[in-house]
């Protein structure tokens, strides 16, 4: 017995020694990984290679790591002297930030009355919700619903629709119920009111999970570019940054090759031009910044969320 | 059932009475909480459930300037319309296909990027490999079809560029251009954007296995190999077989955001799934009645298979999805 212990190097690798089996998958497994980062990141900063290098060098192509002639001419572009993109920007930010915490508090306020177990109405409402999650009134009636309340190139369709969203509810709702139930009791009895105890008990107690929540909403409004095509589409003051690249991204792939108009020009001009695949890459860029930025830190909250509510259903 | 909390202490005879009651008594007493949710719930009716409305629409001739009270009724005419068009028939067969390829590659992606992960014996490394695999699952298709545009392209993407280079092929292959390719490019380009994300679920039910296990195959003589097949596999099928039923109610949704942003019109044939269908001939050409008869088609089929579903993982786990 003693012996085994000695040892024992990790529960779920092995007892033994390590043999040349042992060695031969460690060394398989590691280039494996190795290989799955670089094809994982490689077009990330092969993109942010391009957003920063001279749109008419790059028509040549072989920028792969590096930029090969620097410039931030083609931010510079996007950020000062087009309008239209800036804009985007701005709107794509309030989505996330306003969109983002109205729909936290939503599924907050929604989850912890589903979470309660005498609440009178949770036997009703709780698959009233579920069902939403597999089932829709398809794309065509919702789209003339929302013409119909007005919601056309209107800000709050990107906030209204989606305020209320079934998993997140769910997931934040597991959380919740494993909380211990004679806070809320204690609570009560010394007469604190429902949204109270909601807001001085139930929300400092549930930050990991809220956390792991504004991740994903605020994601999925960043991220969100088909609700600003179907509805906003035709109004310039309501685009978002997902919606320009994408009318980019089908301009581009529309014809092989776009760069050549930029080629005609000479001088001066080719210094300060840049192409659709050099403004492409400058705006994947900043769209993906702020994801970079925020999503390792909620690692080991959106991980623990996920297994907690998605298993438990 | 805890609602009414001591049940068995009301007499028979005055049930429905006293429970009647004590609703009224309750819902007074919980009208902070009711005031608390009835706007939200009252959002989820009208965008969730008010649609279905629309339904209507499927048996008419729809006129936007008449609306559904105006228009004319057609019977089935959408539907028979659907089932003679070859289009149509042609996005149920790309549908099929393409949600098929990404259930499968998904599954078998996932599930070894996750043992790979449970043999990483550093802690550092393993949670760097994560971290990186997570980045593509949080970026939207928009930015990750830019990417897969790129990276394929036959001028000069990375793709072409190795292809070329290591002798596999003679000439670019025009991935984007073929309707052949597309099928493979959906299913790779979700592997590429989810695997790590996916790989979380089993990584999860691997840490649940008793290391007594490991440790009886290891006294039998099983090498790290053997107990991979041998102990983690049969361990996590549960988990296994229970998101594989939940596939099934993804069937008929290939994903419509990347096969629409995938599509373009030299590989039609190939990316006209259900969705895009709708979407591209039937809502921007203005045949509302058409798509809506379409979209009926597709959500009475989906929840057919999430009942199935349902049934079948009640059946062997006691507990379904809802």
């Amino acid at each position: 017995m003693a012996k085994k212990t000695q040892v024992r190097i990790l529960s779920s690798i092995g007892y033994k020694r390590l043999t040349a089996e042992d060695l031969l998958i460690d060394v398989i497994n590691y280039i494996a990984l190795i290989l799955l980062c670089v094809i994982t990141l490689y077009p990330f900063i092969n993109t942010l290679a391009y957003s920063f290098n001279n749109a008419i060098d790059s028509v040549n192509g072989g920028i792969y790591l590096f930029p090969r002639e620097f410039t931030l001419r083609n931010y510079e572009k996007i950020l000062v002297e087009n309008p239209a993109i800036s804009t985007a920007l701005f709107i794509s930010a309030s989505r996330a930030i306003v969109g983002g915490s109205l729909s936290v508090f939503a599924t907050l306020c929604v989850a912890y009355l589903l979470s309660r177990r005498n609440f009178v109405f949770r036997k009703v409402l709780t698959p009233f919700l579920i069902f939403t999650m597999y089932f829709s009134g398809g794309l065509i009636p919702s789209f003339i619903l929302i013409r119909n309340l007005g919601l056309i190139n209107n800000f709050l369709v990107y906030i209204l629709p989606g305020l209320v969203g079934a998993y997140n509810v769910m997931v934040m709702r597991s959380y919740i119920e494993g909380l211990p139930e004679s806070l809320i009791e204690a609570a009560k009895i010394d007469g604190a009111s429902e949204y109270r105890i909601l807001f001085t008990i139930i929300w400092p107690l549930s930050l990991p999970v809220i956390a792991t929540i504004t991740l994903f909403v605020a994601v999925g409004q960043w991220n969100a570019w088909f609700d600003t095509m179907l509805y906003c589409g035709s109004s310039p003051k309501l685009t978002t940054l997902q919606y320009e690249l994408q009318k980019l991204l089908t301009s581009a792939s529309a014809y092989a090759s776009n760069d050549s108009d930029a080629m005609m020009n000479s001088g001066e001009a080719v210094a300060n031009a840049v192409t659709p695949t050099s403004i492409r890459t400058a705006m994947t860029v900043i769209a993906v910044t702020p994801i970079l930025f925020t999503y390792p830190f909620l690692q080991k909250f959106f991980i623990r969320g996920l297994t907690l509510g998605g298993v438990k259903g | 059932m805890s609602v009414y909390g001591n049940k068995a202490d009301i007499p028979t005879t005055r049930i429905i009475p006293k429970k009647k009651k004590d609703l009224i008594k309750t819902i007074i007493d919980q009208r902070q909480l009711i005031i608390l949710i009835l706007p939200f719930m009252a959002l989820v009716l009208v965008f969730n459930y008010l649609p279905i409305w629309g339904w209507i629409m499927a048996f008419q001739h729809y006129v936007p300037g008449k609306g559904i009270s105006g228009s004319q009724f057609v019977g089935i005419a959408n539907f028979i319309e659907a089932f003679t068009d070859d289009n149509f028939i042609n996005s149920i067969k790309n549908t099929l296909l393409t949600s098929i390829l990404k259930i499968t590659t998904g599954f078998l992606s996932a599930i070894t990027l996750a043992v790979m992960l449970n043999e990483v014996r550093s802690i550092a490394f393993k949670r760097t490999v994560q971290t990186i695999s997570y980045l593509p699952y949080f970026v939207s298709w928009v930015v990750a079809v830019n990417i897969v545009y790129m990276a394929l392209s036959p001028a000069d993407g990375i793709v072409n560029i190795l292809l070329t280079k290591s002798g596999l092929v003679k000439d670019p292959v025009p991935f984007m251009g073929e309707p052949k390719y597309f099928y493979w490019v959906v299913a790779l380009s979700n592997v590429w954007k989810n695997v790590g994300w996916n790989a979380i679920i089993y990584l999860a039910a691997m840490t649940g296995i008793d290391p007594e296990l490991y440790e009886a195959a290891s006294i039998d003589g099983a090498g790290r190999l053997r107990r991979i097949f041998a102990v983690t596999l049969p361990c996590i099928t549960a988990t296994i077989k229970i998101l594989l039923v939940l596939n099934i109610g993804n069937l008929m949704n290939a994903g419509f955001e990347q096969v629409y942003l995938l599509s373009n019109p030299s590989n039609i044939s190939a990316s006209r799934t259900i969705d895009v269908y709708i979407y591209t001939y039937a809502l921007r050409s203005g045949r509302l009645s058409y798509g809506t008869a379409i979209g009926i088609f597709n959500s009475t089929i989906a929840i057919t298979l999430i009942m199935i579903s349902n049934y079948i993982s009640k059946k062997i786990d006691g507990y379904g999805i809802f």
